[in-house]
């Protein structure tokens, strides 16, 4: 424990440790400009490194081993079928407990997801309190449960990783012509940003654990699609509520309209 | 279904929907309560100079903030964690019927992610936060935009080169080209291809933020410039080596770590609010989307000039 302590600790200093140097070195070279608020910043920055050092070995002592082993144990033969073999083509009903485990991980894991809190917290500031940080969050992990879940769909019954992924982005495409052009960057920025630290493990564990357990599939490329459904729906939740939000506030105002003409 | 049952459980659905963005637990947003608490401790830390008057009484009410704070944050700690405890112990206990396998490992787990989304956060709004926004004011004011455009470079570079998840792709990159006999397989030339790679990948990230601030800076709207990346991505997929295209694939994931998106979209939404005619909103994000798509790009475009263009129906 104390081991990786150090580890994480010394991972996220060093990303810290780049940061500041090149405050420092650009704000005294380069802009000739004392640091406001220069002790702040350096307890902020500690407070930094010492919280995700705290959060990586909290989830690797408690949550990532348990969430490994029952992804694996809700994908085993013994579980789904009752028996040690897997037949040569499974049926996908078979695996319903998988799809609401996938959905429920991939909704709760994206809620704790420290740089999605961090995006949320800007897209309110940003948009002067129109988007509530909360809300936003609660549609990114709608669309990642929704993705994984899907994932897990196209793990079982071996459809084509490049055909959904192609309509996903067609989709998105057609959505970016008609939502809101405000919500635009922001839906896209929320689908980098679900493949971090808390989401990934515990997906690709899950990920691995079907294709493994189920005949002809490949557990490197299966495990990778996952990931790629969870960055590709949050985009479609967040422009999609924005656009049924946009559509219920205009025909809110063309109802009202109609109501003060006689 | 008569009209009035339809109306009345239309009525239940549009005020779901109406209440779902306002839905939130806290009453104080934080961003309030860091404002009363910078305020009340001015006197103290001599943040404002003026205020500096302020007698000892301000060392008692500056406490009681600060104590709402805290509990603020431990609360909204708990609320993030919740979801992915009660999904894990119900499914132990419900649906797989199993006994924990280490409790007090679990238990003391679980106080540790607590309190470090509660350091993390705040030092978010201590530290990260003001540091990307001070950066974007300073450079708005000075309006030098090379230095501007180095500076965006410099930071996606070297938050991105000691990456640890690049670093762990970068090597298996290099056992697939070696397994491939593409490369040869002697250590030395192993360590300088997956050091080539991350290269690479910073490299990409640096010019992934360059252009982001630059597009801040112009108004260009991000989708053109995303999709246009996309359609190119699948354009070199089909003359990249196939060694190279599934690495390049998992490099678009690992490069937004967690330091460096809150500092990203920090510094995004400050130049955007300080730069006349730009919407925070509209122009301050996408960059973080645009650091996820260039690294596909550069890495296909250098197993390209590394291996050359793929014979087409050959590896």
């Amino acid at each position: 424990m104390i081991d990786g302590l150090t580890t994480a600790l010394i991972g996220t200093s060093r990303d810290v440790f780049a940061v500041s140097a090149l405050l420092l070195g650009f704000q005294y070279l380069v802009l000739r400009q004392p640091i406001p608020h220069l002790r702040r910043l350096l307890a902020g920055l500690v407070m930094v490194v010492v919280g995700l050092a705290f959060f990586l070995i909290g989830l690797e002592l408690a949550l990532f081993p348990l969430g490994e082993l029952m992804a694996t144990q809700l994908s085993s033969a013994q579980f789904v079928f009752g028996s040690d073999t897997v037949p040569a083509s499974p049926p996908w009903w078979k695996y319903g407990w998988v799809y609401l485990f996938a959905a429920i991980i991939g909704f709760s894991t994206t809620l704790a997801e420290p740089a999605l809190i961090a995006v949320a917290f800007k897209a309110e500031e940003a948009s002067r309190g129109t988007i509530r940080p909360w809300g936003l969050r609660l549609v990114v992990a709608v669309g990642v449960a929704a993705g994984i879940s899907l994932g897990a769909f196209r793990i079982v019954t071996g459809a084509s990783l490049v055909l959904f992924i192609a309509i996903g982005y067609v989709v998105v495409v057609v959505q970016t012509a008609f939502a809101p052009k405000s919500i635009i960057p922001l839906a896209y920025d929320s689908g980098g940003v679900t493949t971090s630290t808390v989401t990934v493990p515990l997906v690709a564990a899950l990920g691995l654990g079907l294709a493994a357990t189920i005949p002809g599939r490949n557990p490197v490329l299966d495990g990778f699609g996952l990931i790629a459904f969870a960055s590709l729906f949050p985009m479609i939740t967040v422009m999609g509520y924005a656009q049924l939000a946009d559509w219920r506030a205009r025909r809110r105002l063309v109802r009202g309209q109609k109501r003060t003409e006689p | 279904m008569t009209l009035a049952r339809w109306r009345r459980r239309h009525r239940a659905i549009s005020l779901f929907f109406d209440n779902f963005w306002k839905l939130r637990f806290e009453d104080d947003s934080p961003a309030d309560l860091i404002r009363s608490l910078s305020s009340e401790t001015a006197g103290l830390g001599g943040i404002r100079g003026e205020e500096r008057t302020s007698t000892v009484s301000v060392n008692v009410k500056a406490i009681a903030p600060f104590a709402r704070l805290l509990i603020h944050r431990l609360w909204e700690a708990v609320r993030d964690l919740l979801p992915i405890v009660v999904v894990v112990v119900g499914f132990q206990t419900l649906v797989l019927r199993q006994p924990f396998p280490d409790v007090a490992g679990l238990l003391v787990g679980t106080a540790f992610v607590i309190v470090g989304l509660m350091l993390f956060v705040q030092g978010l709004e201590l530290g990260l936060f003001p540091i990307g926004e001070a950066m974007a004011h300073s450079f708005a004011r000075k309006g030098s935009l090379a230095w501007l455009l180095v500076f965006g470079f410099l930071l996606g570079f070297s938050t991105t080169i000691a990456e640890p998840a690049l670093i762990a792709i970068a090597d298996e990159a290099s056992d697939v080209v070696a397994d491939a006999g593409l490369i040869g397989s002697d250590e030395d030339v192993r360590a300088a291809y997956a050091l080539q790679l991350r290269l690479t990948v910073a490299v990409s990230v640096g010019c992934a933020i360059l252009i982001g601030v630059f597009r801040i800076l112009k108004g260009w709207p991000v989708h053109l410039l995303i999709i246009a990346g996309y359609i190119i991505v699948v354009a070199m997929t089909f003359v990249a080596p196939n060694a190279i295209v599934g690495i390049a694939f998992d490099s678009g994931g690992v490069t937004t770590s967690t330091v460096t998106v809150p500092l990203v979209t920090a510094l995004g939404v400050g130049l955007a609010a300080s730069i006349r005619g730009r919407d925070p909103l509209i122009d301050g994000f996408g960059m973080i989307a645009l650091a996820s798509l260039t690294p596909m790009i550069f890495v296909m475009l250098f197993g390209i000039v590394r291996f050359g263009i793929r014979a087409s129906g050959s590896g």
